[in-house]
C-alpha cells in the first residue's frame, strides 16, 4: 500500500467576495484579485508542509497543476517537483500530472522530468493528464485535439526516454526533426506513469491498455466500482489481469485532534463556493471538442442553464454521508478509510488533507497525525487485505514490458 | 419564388451537402461559424435573380468531418472544386463572417476566376483596431445572440433555441475550433495576397457588428484591388439575417454588373 500526501496548494488569500459577485473563481476571473506578497508566504508554508511530511513519515507527495484560479496555487507542478527533488530524501514525488496536451515540445518536457528524476534519484512518478477544459484555453491550447495531443504527446515523451537518439519524430501534431535529449531518467526503462482522472471512460480505457494505473479523484464507491469494472474488462481483453496495483484514489480526509475542528476544516473542502475546480461556466470546462461526443446532448442543456450539472452540487453533509469527504481525529477516520479499501481495492491511496483557508498550524496538525497514525494504519490495512503497490510487486511500467500475458482469443487463432 | 433542391457530392472523402435554388448566374453563398438554417429570407431574395449554391461547411453542425481539415484555406480549394465538379464558371461569391474569409481566401487563390466578390462582416484578417469576438468564453446561445444587434431579430430567426439547433452549435464550435483556434479566426498570409484578386468586391459591415471590428473590412478594402465599403443600418454581424433585404438591395445590383 502506497499513501501519499495531496494538497491543491490553495491561494487562500483572494477575495472570495467578490469571486461570488464576480460570478466565476476561474479562467477570467482577473488576475489584479492575486496577491503575490501572499502568494510568496503561501508557496513558502507548502513548501515546509511537504518537508515537515517527509519527517513525520509521509512516503509519498502528490503534486498537480492548474492555471487561472485561485483553488490552485502551481502553475507547473515540475517546479515544486524540482525543489523537492533536491530538498526530500526518501518520499516519492508523484505527479498527477502534467498535463500533457500543454506542451508545444513534449521532448522538453521529457527532459525537465528526467532531470527531475536523476535529482531526486529516482524517485519521481511522472503521471499524466488531459488537463480540464480551462487549461487548454488558459494556454491558448486547441482543445478540439486534447485528446490526440495526449497520446502523441505520451508516445513522444516515452520514445524520448527508451529510444537511443537520434531518431526522428513526424508526427500530427509534433514534428522534431532531432530527438536525442543528453537527459533521459534514472529509473529503467523508465519512470512509472500513473493517469488520474474522473469522468471520460476514453481515459480509464487508455490507462488500462497501456497498463497504468489510473487514479480516481475523489469519487463516490459507487462510482469508483464502476471504474474499476471498465478498467479490469479492458485489462483482460487486452491480456493481464488487473489488480490493486493498478488502482488508485484520492479521497478529501482532513484528521485533528478533536472531530470539532477536523469538522470546521474539513469544510474548507467546498471553499470554492461548492465546485471542484471554482465557479466556471461550462463551456471554459468542457470546450468544445473536449469532451467525448456522447455527452454532448446532455452538456449544451447543462451549458446553457437548461439542465442540473452532471456532477450535481452536493452540500458538505452529503458528501459526508456518500464517503466523499472524511473528517475527525485518526481514531475516527481509520474504520471509514478501511471500508473504502475494503470495497475498492487501492493500493495507491491519496490523502487529499488541506484545502482553502486551512491554518498552516491546523495543516501541520493534519500532515503530522496522517504520517504518524493515520497511513501506517493504512499501510497495515493494505498488507491485511494484500493491496500491493505497483513498487512493491515491481508491475511492468507499461503493457509492453508485461511477462505475464495471458494468450488472447484472436491471437490463439 | 424559385424552387430549392438539396444534394450530396462527394468530393474525395468529403460528402458536401449542398442547397441549390433559382437560376441565372452562379452565386456561391458561404455561411456563418454558426452553422446556417436550410433557408433563409436572403437566400431565397437572392434566388430570385441567380442560381445560388449553398453548401453547408463540412461538420458544420453535423458529426461526420473530415478528420483531415486544418485550414479554411483547405475549404476555399474543396469550393473550388464543388465548383469545377457544377461547372459554374465565373461564378460570384458572398462570404458571410467566417464564410467571408473561405471567399476571400478563394478569391485570392485564383484571381481571376470569379465575377464578384462579396464580403459581409467578413473574419479572416487580423483587425487592426479591436479583436474578433472568442466565441470560446461565450455559451452557445450568447455567442449566437452577438451577432445579432436586436435581440428581436435573433429570436425571430432561430425561436426558442432547440436542443438540436445547441447540438449543432457545439458541433459547429468543434470545427471551427479544428481550422482557425490559432491565429484565432484570421490568416497572416492573406492580407498579402488579396492584392491579386481581379473581381470587383463589395465589403459590407453591419453598423453595430460586434464579432468582427469594422477595422477589419477597413483592411479588406485597402487590401483589395477595386472594393467598395458599405455599412447596413440596425444591424450587427449577421446582417444576412438580421436586415436580409437591406443586404439584398447593396448584393443584387452588384452581383447583376457586368
Amino acid at each position: 500500500m502506497f499513501v501519499m500526501y495531496f494538497t491543491e496548494q490553495p491561494m487562500s488569500a483572494y477575495p472570495a467576495d467578490i469571486g461570488l459577485q464576480i460570478g466565476h473563481t476561474a479562467l477570467m476571473f482577473s488576475n489584479k484579485y492575486f496577491d503575490p506578497v501572499a502568494g510568496s508566504r503561501l508557496y513558502n508554508e507548502y513548501l515546509e508542509q511537504y518537508i515537515y511530511a517527509e519527517e513525520q513519515g509521509v512516503e509519498g507527495f502528490m503534486l498537480n497543476e492548474h492555471h487561472n484560479a485561485p483553488f490552485c496555487m502551481q502553475a507547473k507542478c515540475n517546479i515544486f517537483a524540482s525543489i523537492l527533488a533536491a530538498v526530500t530524501k526518501k518520499a516519492k514525488i508523484v505527479l498527477l500530472g502534467n498535463p500533457l496536451p500543454l506542451a508545444e515540445n513534449p521532448v522538453r518536457l521529457a527532459e525537465e522530468l528526467a532531470m527531475i528524476d536523476m535529482i531526486s534519484k529516482g524517485r519521481l512518478v511522472p503521471g499524466i493528464v488531459r488537463g480540464g477544459g480551462q487549461e487548454s484555453l488558459a494556454n491558448g491550447i486547441n482543445p478540439a485535439f486534447n485528446r490526440e495531443r495526449f497520446e502523441e504527446a505520451h508516445d513522444l515523451i516515452v520514445a524520448a526516454w527508451t529510444r537511443e537518439g537520434p531518431f526522428r519524430w513526424e508526427g500530427t501534431h509534433y514534428q522534431h526533426r532531432v530527438v536525442n535529449p543528453w537527459a533521459v531518467p534514472l529509473q529503467k526503462p523508465h519512470p512509472r506513469i500513473w493517469v488520474p482522472g474522473v469522468l471520460s471512460k476514453e481515459t480509464i480505457i487508455w490507462a488500462a491498455k497501456q497498463r497504468y494505473p489510473y487514479i480516481a479523484l475523489n469519487t463516490s464507491i459507487e462510482a469508483t466500482k464502476k471504474i474499476w469494472e471498465l478498467y479490469d474488462k479492458t485489462a483482460l481483453e487486452t491480456g493481464y489481469e488487473a489488480g490493486p496495483e493498478n488502482r488508485g484514489y484520492l479521497q478529501q480526509v482532513h484528521v485533528s485532534d478533536t472531530e470539532e475542528k477536523a469538522e470546521r476544516n474539513a469544510r474548507q473542502f467546498l471553499w470554492m463556493q461548492g465546485e471542484f475546480t471554482g465557479l466556471a461556466h461550462p463551456v471554459w470546462s468542457n470546450p468544445s471538442g473536449y469532451f467525448s461526443p456522447e455527452y454532448r446532448r446532455q452538456f449544451v442543456e447543462f451549458a446553457v442553464g437548461r439542465a442540473e450539472s452532471p456532477r450535481g452540487r452536493p452540500t458538505f453533509e452529503q458528501q459526508v454521508k456518500d464517503g466523499r469527504i472524511f473528517y475527525g481525529t485518526p481514531k475516527q477516520v481509520i474504520p471509514k478509510l478501511r471500508r473504502v479499501l475494503e470495497e475498492t481495492r487501492p493500493s495507491i491511496y491519496g490523502i487529499w488533507g488541506n484545502d482553502g483557508s486551512v491554518s498552516n498550524e491546523d495543516a501541520r496538525t493534519c500532515i503530522r497525525l496522517l504520517g504518524q497514525e493515520v497511513m501506517p494504519a493504512m499501510r497495515e490495512i493494505g498488507k491485511e487485505l494484500g493491496l500491493k503497490d505497483p513498487f512493491e510487486v515491481d508491475a511492468p511500467v507499461h503493457y509492453r514490458y508485461s511477462t505475464d500475458l495471458k494468450q488472447l482469443p484472436q491471437a490463439a487463432e | 419564388m424559385a424552387g430549392w433542391s438539396e444534394h450530396d457530392f462527394q468530393l474525395g472523402e468529403v460528402k458536401l451537402h449542398v442547397w441549390r435554388g433559382g437560376g441565372g448566374r452562379p452565386v456561391l453563398v458561404l455561411h456563418h461559424d454558426i452553422g446556417t438554417l436550410e433557408r433563409l429570407p436572403f437566400y431565397d431574395v437572392l434566388a430570385e435573380k441567380f442560381d445560388v449554391i449553398v453548401p453547408r461547411h463540412p461538420g458544420y453542425g453535423v458529426p461526420e468531418r473530415p478528420a483531415w481539415l486544418r485550414h479554411p484555406r483547405d475549404l476555399a480549394a474543396l469550393y473550388q472544386w464543388l465548383l469545377a465538379d457544377l461547372g459554374a464558371d465565373r461564378a460570384s461569391l458572398v462570404g458571410l463572417g467566417f464564410g467571408g474569409w473561405i471567399a476571400a481566401e478563394m478569391a485570392a487563390l485564383a484571381p481571376r476566376d470569379f465575377h464578384r466578390l462579396v464580403l459581409v462582416g467578413a473574419m479572416g484578417v487580423k483587425p487592426p483596431d479591436g479583436d474578433i469576438m472568442d466565441q470560446a468564453i461565450l455559451s452557445y446561445i450568447d455567442y449566437a445572440k452577438a451577432g445579432f444587434h436586436d435581440p428581436a431579430a435573433f429570436a425571430k430567426v432561430y425561436g426558442d433555441v432547440s436542443t438540436d439547433q445547441l447540438v449543432a452549435w457545439d458541433l459547429c464550435r468543434e470545427m471551427s475550433f479544428r481550422i482557425a483556434w490559432k491565429p484565432y479566426m484570421y490568416s497572416q498570409t492573406l492580407p498579402h495576397l488579396l492584392g491579386g484578386v481581379r473581381a470587383p468586391a463589395l465589403v459590407v459591415w453591419g453598423e453595430h457588428d460586434r464579432v468582427v471590428p469594422h477595422s477589419a473590412g477597413e483592411a479588406y478594402q485597402r487590401a483589395l484591388r477595386e472594393a467598395r465599403f458599405a455599412t447596413v443600418a440596425n444591424a450587427g454581424h449577421c446582417v444576412d439575417m438580421e436586415q436580409p433585404d437591406a443586404l439584398a438591395r447593396l448584393v443584387t445590383p452588384f452581383l447583376e454588373q457586368n
